[in-house]
């Protein structure tokens, strides 16, 4: 039998977040989601993720090459099938105000601001004009002009941390949001709960997004995790959990909306499940055993993201030679971050030392 | 036979407190349970229950008595059934009591600190050459002048807010940051829930987000369940995102062995966090050098570990007058001067460095005491001076001797400073066992004053 749920005192409050919202309903979002699913994008917006999400596939098909070449070391995790995620979510954010954090699969991400490749790129192959002056590496890449806080290589500390970036939103009132990513691995970690809670607790202006790719490295969901269903994660904390197609643009897109909306209110937190696939192995060094060659075929065949949207937008009257001319002009770009990678110098010795503290003591 | 009621300890480190306060008078009839007294600490006040009934037959410490040693007989009650002693004159009596019995507790009072008096005089830090001559002094407890630099930080900076468990409203759970909350308000004085790696990981994305907190553990210890934020999110994200993202924020609390507390909570991070490019770590021993550090900590653009020591909040010491008393970073000083031998130490081991140094002068050593202050960066610069003065020198520290600041300390002698070698660097640290309970265990574990004094005479052959 389902316990009523205690009283809770009168208390100042601001809005009615999910904590003190008696009606509160696990649902409450989703209702609203499944009510009009896919975003009503015009054909400007279409065209424009269709590009963005082309643009992370070839940058991401490229940065593999480059790995087989030796030009990339260590780790270099690829979002490849994943695209949908980043550009759905991202595209609606406000650039002005809001802030992003993700963990170390991480170059769509950045992609997805409008961020150079070239500098991305140089930072994978570690060289002086990356991003991070090739001190980071593909899992340590921060924009901070553009809000976005990284780019972190420990699974679920950026839950944590996109915590923090939204209590400084909340304490500055700025009106800003954080959106916190993770994957269906790091939902697993305690500080991903501990944040819940003090999310909840404080109302902080954060969506979590479970980036769900079926598989934490090698281990699939159903192997590591007691709940799959990870948007119901937030119930014990009264965080109200959406359940999202991750390898639809449009669908995201429409989720981000009514998840965005909810927190900009000042109704608290948000968990939002995006179900995706990556059609890679886990890192550049994969060996693959853990799920069938037809398994991805299936995904590759059926559910890829940027297949999907191009049937809309062919189906909506685009021209295939139109789009053909944006895949041309993508992979020129990519060309073009790739030999500026390969060409630009490694960082000046002197640079090992340089970064390490801000002030002189 | 009366029962005698003697002053309580009210928590691990309580050495005497104020009787505030009698709620039960001579005469009345008390039941266990009742509350008898109200003792304050330092820390807080606490209600004195009883355990035996019977009558409160004599108040022996009155009510407003400061400095009541731990165990000091403050009341007699009779058992029941039991004939008061002193049931004659009972109006009488209840006037006249308290009067000759403060008396009695004063001078005992009295007695006991012009004993300790020379030693303490001796066994102070001297005065920091940093504070202007003419400044006025304020007799200032540590645990006031980490709040004092908090508050002023507060006032001069918005973005400035503390974070930890029991801050706020209890006060801060050994009460550092008494009195933020109602100065601040709830937004700036936060407290949270018992989740360490959770809030430190809050703290350190609220300062990647522009703002400056202060994330107070309750010890240290309990930073074990954040220290991956410490290291893997504050300290090296300046340097993997090539300068672009900061994170300005000072995780603060006690650090070291408290009292009788156990291996689990009795431990030096010091050397741990010191180890970590990216860090500044503070661990100041006197008020003056809490006070200043911590200002300067707070404005600091890097991530600081601020180790405070439970043990040492409760004393006093002189803090200057000044409107804003900001230290450097990364300044040892030497609070003692001599010219036979050097002892390096930081936090508690200053003032046991002070005792041994003191007993060393009555037998003609003559040592001196650098305080580091900051273990990282290290004032190198300080300690090679002094041992290109005294050429002996040794490393005290309440920790564990294997990877130690010591450690550290013998190897830049080794690298730096052979040639002003006249003897080998000995350290003189806590036993390499986790703490144990018992006290005289816990006693033989830990470094004291005579240990650094043998020490030293060995390394002056003596």
């Amino acid at each position: 039998m389902a316990k009523q749920p205690a009283k809770t005192p009168a208390k100042a409050k601001t809005a009615a977040p999910a904590g003190e919202d008696t009606d509160f309903l696990l649902h409450s979002l989703q209702d609203a989601f499944e009510a009009k699913k896919r975003y009503a994008a015009s054909d400007a917006e279409m065209l424009e993720f269709y590009r963005q999400m082309l643009l992370i596939r070839r940058f991401e098909e490229k940065a593999g090459q480059l790995y087989g070449l030796g030009l990339i070391g260590g780790f270099c995790h690829l979002y490849i099938g994943q695209e949908a995620v980043a550009i759905g979510l991202q595209s609606a954010l406000d650039n002005d105000r809001d802030s992003v954090i993700t963990g170390y699969r991480d170059h769509g991400h950045m992609l997805a601001y409008g961020i150079d490749p070239k500098v991305i790129m140089a930072e994978l192959t570690g060289r002086e004009a990356g991003i991070s002056k090739g001190k980071g590496g593909s899992m340590h890449m921060f924009s901070t002009e553009h809000k976005f806080y990284g780019g972190h290589g420990i699974v679920g500390a950026q839950v944590a941390l996109g915590g923090g970036l939204a209590l400084a939103h909340q304490y500055n009132e700025d009106g800003g949001i954080c959106l916190a990513y993770f994957g269906d691995g790091a939902a697993n970690q305690g500080q991903v709960y501990e944040t819940f809670n003090m999310a909840a607790l404080w109302n902080l202006p954060i969506v979590f997004v479970v980036e769900d790719n079926q598989y934490a490295m090698g281990t699939s969901t159903k192997r590591s995790s007691a709940e799959t269903r990870f948007y119901r994660r937030g119930t014990s904390f009264r965080i109200p959990g959406m359940e999202v197609n991750g390898m639809d643009v449009l669908e995201v897109r429409a989720a981000a909306e009514i998840a965005f909306a909810h927190v900009r209110e000042g109704k608290g937190p948000v968990l939002m499940e995006c179900n995706t696939y990556r059609f890679r192995g886990h890192s550049m060094s994969d060996p693959a055993k853990y799920r069938t060659r037809e398994e991805v075929q299936d995904q590759r065949d059926h559910h890829d993201p940027i297949e999907r949207l191009k049937k809309t937008l062919i189906e909506g009257g685009k021209a295939e030679d139109e789009l053909k001319a944006i895949d041309k002009a993508i992979r020129a770009e990519v060309a073009e971050a790739a030999d500026f990678a390969e060409s630009s110098p490694e960082p000046r010795p002197g640079e090992l030392y340089t970064d390490v503290l801000v002030g002189e003591y | 036979m009366a029962i005698e009621l003697k002053m309580p300890a009210l928590s691990p480190t309580m050495e005497q407190g104020t009787l505030a306060k009698w709620l039960k008078q001579e005469g009345d009839r008390i039941e266990p349970g009742d509350i008898i007294a109200e003792i304050e600490t330092d820390k807080a006040t606490m209600e004195f229950e009883a355990i035996d009934e019977g009558v409160l037959e004599k108040i022996m410490v009155a009510a407003g008595t400061e400095d009541v040693a731990v165990g000091t007989v403050i009341a007699l009650i009779t058992g029941e059934g039991e004939e008061p002693s002193s049931s004659e004159a009972p109006t009488e009596e209840r006037a006249e009591k308290p009067a000759p019995e403060k008396t009695e507790e004063t001078e005992k009072k009295e007695n006991a600190k012009s004993a300790d008096e020379p030693l303490k005089a001796r066994a102070e830090p001297a005065r920091d050459p940093a504070i202007p001559e003419g400044t006025s002094l304020t007799s200032t407890t540590v645990r006031e002048a980490l709040r004092d630099a908090m508050a002023e930080e507060m006032r001069a900076d918005r973005r400035v807010f503390v974070m930890g468990e029991e801050v706020a409203e209890y006060q801060g759970a050994y009460k550092v940051t008494q009195g933020l909350l109602a100065e601040f308000g709830p937004k700036r004085v936060i407290d949270t829930p018992i989740t360490e790696y959770g809030f430190a990981g809050i703290g350190t994305g609220a300062a990647m987000g522009g703002l400056r907190p202060i994330v107070e553990f309750m010890t240290f210890n309990f930073a074990m369940q954040a220290i991956d934020h410490i290291i893997n999110s504050a300290a090296k994200t300046n340097y993997m995102s090539g300068g672009q993202m900061r994170c300005p924020i000072v995780f603060r609390g006690p650090n070291g062995a408290a009292s009788r507390v156990g291996a689990q909570h009795s431990q030096n991070y010091g050397p741990w966090y010191a180890s970590v490019p990216g860090l500044i770590v503070i661990a100041p021993y006197d008020a003056a050098d809490a006070k200043g550090l911590m200002k300067a900590a707070i404005r600091c653009e890097d991530p600081v570990v601020f180790l405070e020591n439970e043990l040492v909040y409760g004393r006093s010491f002189d803090v200057p007058d000044l409107d804003d008393y900001v230290l450097p970073i990364g300044k040892a000083r030497v609070v003692r001067e001599g010219t036979d031998v050097t002892i390096v130490t930081y936090s508690i081991g200053v003032g046991l460095a002070l005792d041994a140094a003191a007993t060393l002068a009555d037998e003609g050593i003559d040592a001196e005491v650098i305080d580091l202050r900051t273990l990282r960066p290290l004032d190198k610069q300080t300690v090679l001076e002094s041992l290109a003065k005294t050429n002996r020198l040794i490393v005290a520290e309440e920790g564990w001797p294997t990877c130690s600041i010591a450690s550290e300390i013998i190897a830049i002698c080794m690298e730096e400073g052979f040639d002003h070698l006249d003897a080998p660097v000995l350290r003189v640290c806590n036993e390499d066992v986790p703490l144990p309970y018992a006290a005289n265990l816990e006693k033989l574990a830990l470094i004291d004053a005579a240990r650094i004094a043998e020490t030293a005479r060995k390394v002056c052959y003596k």
